[in-house]
């Protein structure tokens, strides 16, 4: 029991370790923490005129329009869209696609395009989430990746396998090697090294909490969705060294996808 | 007389400062300004725009677990949003369920013991604003809003067991402002559990209302 209680302890630090991680890497990327802002991004807009939306999304409708020439200050983005001010006060949403045709002040052409091909395989973190099938239950793994190089990186994973007979947390660490690194569908290969904590139904007739070891090897595939966006899918093959005579061999299968910055 | 005493000295003086200050002026000539402002004007690029696309908050209700009673449930959530259209939750709540209508008619039996009774869940999905809209009140306040439909999977921690948890369900997002939002939600939570014997699908629905800020 208190190994179990132990075990949950550690799950849940590593779910808020993973989201406190996430958050602080967008926070440093998004200069979340620069408060006290006293000026904003200004753009010259060059085509004929921008439309002003009243909300962040397609459907909502164009209450104002600011023609070419003018400057507009860009206050916030929020997914596709980028929430403006004219010089007469007016503050509106703009689409990505129309706020690309527009000019900083110094004359240069606006970088404001989505993340693409080319970030995927320059990224150093990534994280995601990954349902499947572990032995017959049910299993959903959490992790965190950190990449050395195009080829190279290490990841640390949390998982809740969930069966009928028993629910299990597991930890691992382990190493990926990605060969083709620029392929939008791009295989990999892991190694690595864990610890699982069984606890049986309390349904079922006694039996005791273990926490074993264990080793895998695995192979997968990275395909590349869209913007910061990768769908993953991979086969593990588990040994865990049980106490006992011989040890258990367990073949894992799961899918679901990722974010990277 | 006095004048041209002055004169006579300080023309030399003059003479001499500017031919001290000529070869420094010269040299000085193709750098940039003498003095250099304290601060530096900051020039904004596309790199300063402030990304909201993360949502966080709070949430309280009712849940009713099945067998279980319903009772108050209280819980967190972290949203990102990938488009206008899609959105990604994770969730945890935890509400504290009574004893079943068997053990409060029979008297004694007791099928959990109190630490067993607490429920909690995790879980993760995917949303899709269905119907983004704004609303008015009165004639001088319009607000963003959304109805969304959302679903996903997770884990319930329930009776010393955990059990897999596919959760769907509906919600209404109101913008008070653009990062401040209100969130009214309806979730089912299914699972199976052998708890009362046989093994069995139980449906145990949440309403919620809550807080959420983006950045």
């Amino acid at each position: 029991m208190h190994l179990k209680l132990i075990a949950m302890w550690i799950w849940r630090f590593v779910v808020l370790a993973l989201c406190l991680q996430s958050a602080a890497v967008v926070a440093a990327k998004d200069g979340f923490f620069s408060f006290g802002k006293d000026g904003y991004f200004e753009v010259t807009i060059t085509d004929p005129y921008i439309e002003l939306h009243t909300g962040p999304g397609r459907g909502y409708p164009i209450f104002h329009v600011i023609d070419r020439g003018e400057r507009i200050e860009v206050r916030k983005q929020r997914t596709d869209w980028f929430k403006v001010r004219g010089t007469g006060g007016q503050e509106g949403w703009v689409s990505r696609e129309q706020l690309s045709h527009t000019l900083t002040l110094a004359g240069e052409p606006i970088q404001i395009d989505e993340p693409g091909m080319g970030d995927f395989s320059k990224r150093r973190w990534e994280m995601g989430v990954l349902g499947g099938d572990f032995s017959g239950a049910n299993v959903l793994t959490f992790y965190t990746g950190y990449a050395f190089s195009e080829n190279m990186s290490v990841e640390v994973s949390g998982s809740q396998i969930l069966g009928s007979f028993s629910d299990s947390l597991m930890a691992n660490v382990n190493l990926v090697a990605q060969p083709f690194p620029a392929w939008r569908i791009s295989p990999y290969f892991t190694l690595g090294t864990g610890v699982i904590d069984i606890n049986p139904r309390v349904t079922l007739i006694q039996a005791e909490d273990r926490t074993d070891q264990l080793g895998h090897v695995g192979v997968g595939v990275r395909a590349y969705l869209t913007r910061r966006f990768v769908l993953r899918a991979e086969y593990k093959s588990y040994v865990i060294f049980t106490s006992r005579s011989d040890n258990e061999e367990i073949q894992e299968w799961k899918a679901g996808f990722a974010v990277f910055f | 007389m006095e004048s041209r005493i002055r004169s006579l000295l300080l023309s030399p003086m003059l003479g001499l400062l500017i031919a001290m200050a000529m070869p420094v002026l010269a040299a000085e000539e193709p750098q940039e300004q003498v003095i250099q402002p304290e601060l530096d004007r900051r020039v904004y690029t596309e790199a300063d725009i402030d990304t909201e696309d993360f949502e966080i908050g709070a949430f309280a209700g009712i849940m009713s677990v099945e067998d279980f009673g319903s009772n108050p449930v209280f819980g967190i959530r972290a949203a990102y949003h990938i488009t206008e259209d899609f959105f990604l939750e994770g969730a945890y709540g935890q509400t504290d369920t009574e004893k079943t209508s068997y053990e409060l008619l029979s008297g004694a039996a007791q099928l959990l013991t109190s630490d067993q009774r607490k429920y909690q869940y995790y879980n993760l999905s995917v949303g899709y604003n269905l119907f983004p809209g704004e609303a008015f009140i009165g004639s001088k306040w319009a607000f963003n809003t959304a109805l969304y439909i959302i679903g996903g999977v997770g884990s319930t921690d329930f009776a010393g067991d955990s059990r897999f948890t596919i959760n769907y369900g509906a919600g209404y997002r109101f913008l008070v402002t653009d990062f401040i939002a209100l969130h009214i939600d309806v979730r089912d939570h299914v699972f199976d559990s052998d708890l009362l014997g046989a093994e069995k699908t139980t449906h145990n629905l949440e309403a919620h209302g809550g807080l959420t800020v983006f950045f």
